[in-house]
C-alpha cells in the first residue's frame, strides 16, 4: 500500500517556481530518500505533504487520506523533523516536549524519557540556550515520542555529532522493524545510500529520477586517479582541451583521441583525478602516451554518481 | 485549551511587567490626588487657559478637584495609552511571530486545526487584556479607599468598559494585520496605537476633524464625554465593535488559508 501519494503536484509562488508536476509514491514500511540540490523544491514538497502549504494544482494523500480534507487525522500519524528546528523562548525542553504530547492528546512521558536518555538530551535545559545539535535532538524527540506510522524528516542529522547520528539511525531501524515508514530528505548521499531502499531525485522543482537505490547507483563510471612523474598542469590542459572536456559533462570535440565521458576533473600537484564513463580501451590507449607513476581505478560512491544531479 | 495554557504561562512575565507598570502609575497618580485637590482652583485656572490643549485632553469639561475628573484625565491617559500599546503588542506578535521565529513548523504540524490555534491565540489576547484591566480597576479601588476617596461607580465602570473595548479593538486590528505578516510587526502595531491616539487629539482640537472620532477608538473612550454624559457614545462604540469583529473574522479567514513557511 502506498502511504504517500502525490499526483501531478504543483506549487508555485506567484511567478516563482516551487515544484512542478510531482508524482511520488512511497510504500508502507519503506525507508525512502528524497534528494536534490538547494532550492530544488524538497522543503516545498515536504511542507505541501504536511498541509502547511496548499498545492497550486494536483493532489496529496497520506494513508489514502487527502491531506486537505482531513489534515488533523493525517498529522496525528506523522512525526516531522524540520530542517531548521526552532522553539519558543523562555521555556524548557521538557515544556516543549509536553506541549507536543498534549497537542497530540497523548501521554508520551515514558517514550520521551527513553528517547532523551538515548539522545543524551537534558529536558531541563532552556530552549534559548540550546545549540543547533540539541535543538535537533528536541525536534527528534517531538517527532518520535508519539510513535507515529509515518516519519517525515527534512535534513534530520544536520548539527548532530556522529555518535548521536548513529543512535538516531538505530532508533529509526527499530521503528522501521515495527512497521513505520520513513521519508528522509537529505544532502548526505552516503546516508541515503546506507539507509534508504528507494529514493527520488528532485531538481528545479521536477522529479528527475526515482527508484531503488541500487538501480540509481548503478553506473559504469569509474573514478580514475593518475599519479604523474611531473606536474599535472599540462595533462589537465590536455584533458580540458580537445581530448577531454570542459563543461564537466561530456567530451564535446575530441580530436586525436575519442575520449568521451570525462567529468569531475580535478588536479593538484602531480595527481589528476576524474570520473570516466567512456570506452576503457580508449582511455588505456590515451594513458600509454603519458608518463605515469601510478594509476588507481575505483567505483565511485553515491556522492560522485549523484553529483551530476546537482550540476 | 493546551496552547492557551502554554502561551499564558510563557507570556506571564510580559503581562506582569505591563500590568505592574500601568498599575504603579495609576497608584502614584491617585496618591497625589489629595494634594492636587487642595490646589484645585489654581489648577483649574491653569488648565483652562492652555488654549487648544485644554480641549485636546478634555480639560475644559473635567473638574480636576473631583476624583472622577482627575481620574478620567490623568489615569485615563495612562490606561488609555498604556493599554492600547499593550493590546497592539499582543495582537501584532500573536500570529506573525510563529513564522518570524520559525516555530510555525513545530506548531502547525501537530494534529490541531488552524482555526483552533487562531482561536486559542485570540482568547489569550483577550484574557491578558482582561487581566490587565481587572488589576488596574482593583488597584484604583484599593488606592482610592486608602486615600479616603470614593469613585462615582457608574462613570468609573463605564470608563473602564470603554478602555476595554478600545484595547480589544486595537488588539483585533493588530491581530488581523499579524495574520498577513511573516516578519515582526511590532513597529506597525505600536505605530497604529500611537496614530489612533493622536487622531483623537486632533479631533478634539478642531471642529473640522470631528469625523476622526469615527475612525479612532479613543473617540468613544474619551473620559470627558463619558464622565459628563454618563454613557459611552453608542454609535462610536458600535463602529468600534464592528471593526473588532471584522478584524477577527478577516484574521481567521486569511490565516486558515495562508501558506506557512
Amino acid at each position: 500500500m502506498d502511504i504517500i501519494t502525490t499526483e501531478h503536484l504543483t506549487k508555485s509562488y506567484g511567478k516563482k517556481r516551487g515544484i512542478i508536476d510531482l508524482n511520488l509514491a512511497v510504500k508502507e514500511g519503506e525507508f525512502y530518500g528524497f534528494i536534490g540540490p538547494n532550492g530544488a523544491g524538497k522543503s516545498t514538497t515536504i511542507r505541501t505533504l504536511l498541509g502547511l502549504m496548499r498545492p497550486t494544482s494536483g493532489s496529496v494523500s497520506i494513508m489514502n487520506i487527502d491531506v486537505y480534507v482531513n489534515k488533523r487525522k493525517v498529522l496525528a500519524n506523522i512525526g516531522y523533523i524540520p530542517s531548521e528546528a526552532m522553539f519558543y523562548s523562555g521555556v524548557t525542553v521538557s515544556e516543549i516536549l509536553n506541549l507536543s504530547a498534549r497537542l497530540r492528546r497523548q501521554d508520551c512521558r515514558e517514550e520521551s524519557r527513553r528517547l532523551c536518555e538515548r539522545l543524551q538530551l537534558d529536558p531541563g535545559q532552556k530552549a534559548d540556550e540550546l545549540s543547533l545539535g540539541n535543538r535537533k535532538k528536541v525536534s527528534i524527540v517531538c517527532a518520535l515520542q508519539h510513535c507515529p506510522k509515518l516519519y517525515i524528516f527534512d535534513e534530520p542529522t544536520s548539527g548532530l555529532d556522529p555518535l548521536i547520528q548513529k543512535e538516531f539511525f538505530e532508533i529509526l531501524r527499530e521503528r522501521r522493524t515495527s512497521g513505520a515508514t520513513i521519508f528522509l530528505s537529505s544532502h548526505i548521499l552516503s546516508e541515503v545510500q546506507r539507509y534508504c531502499s528507494r529514493a527520488a531525485v528532485i531538481r528545479e522543482g521536477r522529479l528527475i529520477a526515482c527508484g531503488d537505490i541500487a538501480e540509481l547507483a548503478r553506473t559504469n563510471a569509474r573514478r580514475i586517479t593518475l599519479t604523474l612523474a611531473e606536474d599535472c598542469a599540462s595533462l589537465l590542459r590536455l584533458l580540458r582541451g580537445p581530448v577531454g572536456q570542459t563543461d564537466g559533462h561530456q567530451n564535446s570535440e575530441p580530436e586525436k583521441y575519442n575520449l568521451k565521458g570525462i567529468r569531475d576533473l580535478k588536479g593538484e600537484g602531480n595527481t589528476v583525478s576524474f570520473l570516466y564513463q567512456g570506452d576503457m580501451k580508449e582511455l588505456i590507449q590515451f594513458l600509454t602516451q603519458i608518463s605515469l607513476t601510478n594509476i588507481t581505478i575505483t567505483e565511485p560512491d553515491l556522492n560522485e554518481i549523484f553529483m551530476h544531479f546537482y550540476e | 485549551m493546551t496552547l492557551l495554557n502554554f502561551e499564558m504561562k510563557r507570556n506571564r512575565i510580559a503581562l506582569a511587567v505591563w500590568t505592574a507598570a500601568i498599575a504603579l502609575l495609576l497608584t502614584i497618580c491617585l496618591l497625589i490626588f489629595p494634594d492636587m485637590k487642595d490646589q484645585v482652583n489654581e489648577l483649574n485656572t491653569a488648565f483652562s487657559s492652555m488654549g487648544g490643549f485644554t480641549e485636546a485632553f478634555g480639560m475644559d469639561r473635567l473638574n480636576f478637584g473631583e476624583l472622577m475628573g482627575f481620574y478620567g484625565l490623568e489615569c485615563g491617559n495612562i490606561l488609555g495609552i498604556g493599554g492600547a500599546f499593550f493590546a497592539a503588542y499582543l495582537g501584532i506578535t500573536s500570529l506573525a511571530d510563529e513564522e518570524k521565529n520559525h516555530t510555525a513548523e513545530y506548531l502547525f504540524t501537530h494534529p490541531v486545526s488552524r482555526r483552533r490555534i487562531v482561536f486559542e491565540k485570540l482568547v489569550r489576547i483577550l484574557l491578558q487584556i482582561i487581566i490587565l484591566n481587572a488589576v488596574c480597576i482593583l488597584t484604583a479601588l484599593i488606592v482610592t479607599a486608602a486615600i479616603g476617596e470614593e469613585f462615582q461607580m457608574k462613570e468609573f465602570l463605564l470608563l473602564h468598559l470603554a478602555y476595554f473595548l478600545l484595547q480589544a479593538e486595537i488588539g483585533a486590528v493588530c491581530f488581523c494585520i499579524s495574520a498577513f505578516l511573516r516578519r515582526s510587526g511590532i513597529g506597525i502595531g505600536l505605530g497604529i496605537a500611537a496614530i489612533l491616539y493622536f487622531l483623537n487629539i486632533i479631533a478634539n482640537i478642531t471642529e473640522d476633524a470631528k469625523w476622526l472620532k469615527y475612525i479612532t477608538p479613543f473617540g468613544y473612550a474619551e473620559a470627558a464625554d463619558i464622565i459628563t454624559d454618563v454613557r459611552i457614545d453608542p454609535v462610536l462604540a458600535a463602529i468600534g465593535c464592528t471593526v473588532t469583529l471584522a478584524g477577527i473574522a478577516v484574521a481567521f479567514f486569511h490565516y486558515c488559508r495562508k501558506d506557512i513557511y
